[in-house]
């Protein structure tokens, strides 16, 4: 292979057999990603979005899980490794950042030596080395006095403080790849924004290549080089965050737009949500799993409801999968989605 | 954590005063309600046999039996912290703190009969506490790692056992067979002092030992099962593997450690409750321990002897008590608060 990608991902499954039936979290799901770049992955709850992260991990609860397909990072593939050598990897060579951080932080150890941990596992040193590495880390995600707070408890930080300690936790070893799953969900719309730039200017000095998984399109807007909108477990559309923003082509890409929430929009404006709810994962629905609540389903004669459709490239790598044809799609988008977006403008 | 301290200690000393009026209500009010005098109290000690009225009334005087409850109750305190003084008319008998009084029947002090069981109470309980702190633990988290297995299912089902079978069942069937059939191990109402032969001290009591922490550990196995399902599905253990930690270091480090607490908890108040005479166990293997000593007093009515076992007793449950709290605050840094 000539464009070897630092990460890659090829169709990989991740399914879960359960006594009501399997579950497909994630089904044929594709993507790649280089060294200082970000791929936003978008969906609703139960779109697949964290199974996908944690598969990368090899976190994806080992024992019942069928996964397959391939995962290649830094040229070596992960989903035939041995557990012990995918484990060696976390942490080390890739790290993961999760929504909670109350919950995601040991209540019962320091933040310090939750962090210090974090350093001993791949790196033998003694514990004054590492724990002056930890402060280090600390200073650098931006907590104030980090030789005093190294030794608080995670209930004595702030949601915010407590995930830049979180940040500092995964960025330690300094990976190659950080995963970062809702990094923002749990917080307060201000500090949002400062641990997104955070992410952002740290993401630079350590040229890793970072994941954002997210249901808030305005997350991925302010950092991802591409965006992978995942629905049902599959990626439904696929390209540079100026293709996702500017000429979505999947039904469903132009709902999350229309439900997204702006400043720019006239307060009395209503959102325009997507109708109807996530797919189970079980009961796939036949044909395209967005179909149900699609409004353009009638457009597509009937194969909507009888045929899965293929990621098919669009454009200069924009992959949508939808039965529309690539000019229904656009005409759909610029006759009758966008000005509705752009009506209050 | 001083301030939590303080308020700790203070609080167990104040338990200790409390459960210390109401024993001494329940034996000197209560008997005085149904109709039992001083004198009566008194004849417990001249004897039944030969001593005129006189004389008993006389006993009953100087031993402070016609005195106001609270005068008797400041008089019991004042001899278990400091001693008290006994005039028998021909010298006076000094009983040194603890004085717990004399027993109505041996006319003995109590406090040294409570000092010769202690030791046997003592090894009874510790011993146990170990076996049942590590084999309910360990078979807990095991039960829980291989959820659903044929080892948890078979785990839990000695476990139902162990709970529900009585130590006087388990206990007797015991010593029949490992005692008196197969004679690997010691007979009923063996104990040697762990000061004069370490060896034979755990061979005599192996038996008791089982016997008494089948019984506990069987709780603390389902316990520690139930704690450590819990804490396994957390996200902070997601957050240990997705570090790269060795899953032996993730189960005992990250979820054991959460799923402890609780278990301090109980283990403490067990172990208290045990320090304050292991009753069953001690009866069933005939172990002179506090525990038997008091169900002889409770038998022959020797309110002395019943008092003092019962004050023993609550002060090793309090102290418990305070250990735990006090080590609550160390396993749980939440709960360190002003």
């Amino acid at each position: 292979m000539t464009d070897e990608h630092f990460l890659d991902v090829k169709d990989l499954r991740i399914h879960f057999p359960t006594d009501d039936g399997l579950v497909k979290s994630v089904d044929g799901l594709s993507f790649h990603l280089e060294r200082g770049k970000t791929l936003g992955i978008v969906g609703e709850s139960g779109s697949g979005k964290s199974v996908t992260s944690l598969g990368i991990l090899g976190l994806h609860k080992g024992g019942h899980a069928k996964i397959s397909g391939e995962i290649w990072l830094d040229g070596e593939e992960l989903v035939s490794a041995s557990l012990d050598h995918v484990r060696s990897l976390r942490g080390k060579k890739m790290a993961m950042i999760f929504q909670d951080p109350l919950s995601s932080m040991h209540p019962y150890y320091s933040v310090g030596d939750q962090i210090v941990e974090a350093y001993r596992v791949h790196n033998k040193v003694t514990k004054q080395v590492a724990r002056k590495h930890a402060i280090d880390m600390l200073d650098r995600v931006g907590i104030p006095q980090p030789e005093r707070r190294f030794d608080s408890y995670p209930h004595e930080f702030s949601g915010g403080m407590r995930q830049r300690a979180m940040i500092a936790m995964a960025l330690v070893n300094n990976p190659d790849l950080l995963i970062a799953d809702e990094p923002t969900t749990a917080l307060d719309v201000t500090v949002q924004a400062q641990i997104l730039d955070l992410m952002r200017d740290l993401q630079r000095d350590f040229n890793a290549a970072l994941i954002i998984i997210t249901h808030d399109l305005g997350v991925v807007a302010e950092l991802s080089d591409d965006i992978l909108v995942m629905y049902g477990g599959k990626a439904i559309e696929y390209g540079t965050g100026a293709d996702i923003f500017e000429r979505p082509e999947h039904p469903y890409t132009w709902g999350l737009l229309g439900s997204m929430p702006r400043l720019d929009r006239e307060p009395t404006e209503r959102l325009l949500p997507i109708k109807g709810s996530p797919p189970s994962l079980i009961n796939v629905p036949s044909g395209c799993a967005f179909h149900p609540r699609c409004a353009f389903e009638p457009r597509t004669h009937g194969k909507g409801k009888s045929e899965v459709p293929e990621l098919i490239e669009s454009e200069g790598g924009h992959l949508v999968r939808c039965h529309l044809t690539r000019d229904e799609r656009r005409a759909i988008w610029e006759t009758e989605i966008k000005p509705n977006l752009e009506a209050t403008l | 954590m001083v301030t939590y301290i303080i308020r700790r200690l203070i609080a167990a000393v104040l338990m200790l005063v409390i459960v210390s009026i109401a024993t001494f209500s329940i034996f000197f009010v209560i008997p005085r309600a149904a109709g039992v005098t001083a004198s009566d109290f008194a004849n417990r000690y001249v004897g039944v046999k030969g001593a005129t009225a006189e004389t008993v009334k006389a006993t009953a005087e100087k031993l402070g039996f016609y005195d106001p409850l609270v005068v008797q109750y400041g008089r019991w305190v004042k001899g278990i912290v400091a001693g008290s003084e006994f005039d028998t008319g021909v010298d006076v008998e000094h009983c040194p703190a603890p004085c717990f009084g004399y027993s109505f029947i041996t006319k003995q002090p109590v406090w040294p009969d409570l000092l010769d069981r202690l030791p046997v109470t003592l090894s009874l309980a510790v011993g146990a506490s170990v076996i049942w702190l590590v084999t309910g633990v360990a078979t807990g988290v095991l039960s829980a790692l291989r959820r659903g297995s044929i080892f948890d299912r078979g785990a839990m089902t000695v476990a139902l056992a162990g709970v529900s079978l009585p130590i006087f069942f388990t206990g007797i069937v015991s010593l029949v067979f490992f005692s008196y059939k197969f004679g690997i191990t010691a007979p009923g109402g063996s104990y040697t002092p762990i000061t004069e032969n370490p060896a034979e001290w755990a061979y005599d009591l192996i038996l008791p030992w089982i016997t008494l922490a089948f019984l506990l550990s069987a709780a603390y196995a389902r316990l520690t099962r139930a704690g450590m399902l819990e804490t396994m599905s957390e996200d902070y253990i997601r957050t240990a593997r997705a570090k790269g930690l060795r899953e032996p270091r993730v189960i005992v480090k990250h979820g054991l450690r959460a799923a402890l607490t609780p278990i301090v908890t109980i283990f403490g108040l067990d172990l208290g409750l045990l320090l304050g005479g292991a009753i069953l166990t001690e009866t069933t293997f005939s172990l002179n321990g506090i525990g038997k000593y008091g169900v002889h007093a409770i038998a022959v009515g020797d309110l002395p002897q019943i008092l003092g076992v019962t004050t023993v007793a609550t002060f090793f449950v309090v102290f418990a008590n305070l250990a735990v709290d006090l080590l609550y605050a160390v396993v749980d840094p939440r709960v360190r608060l002003g």
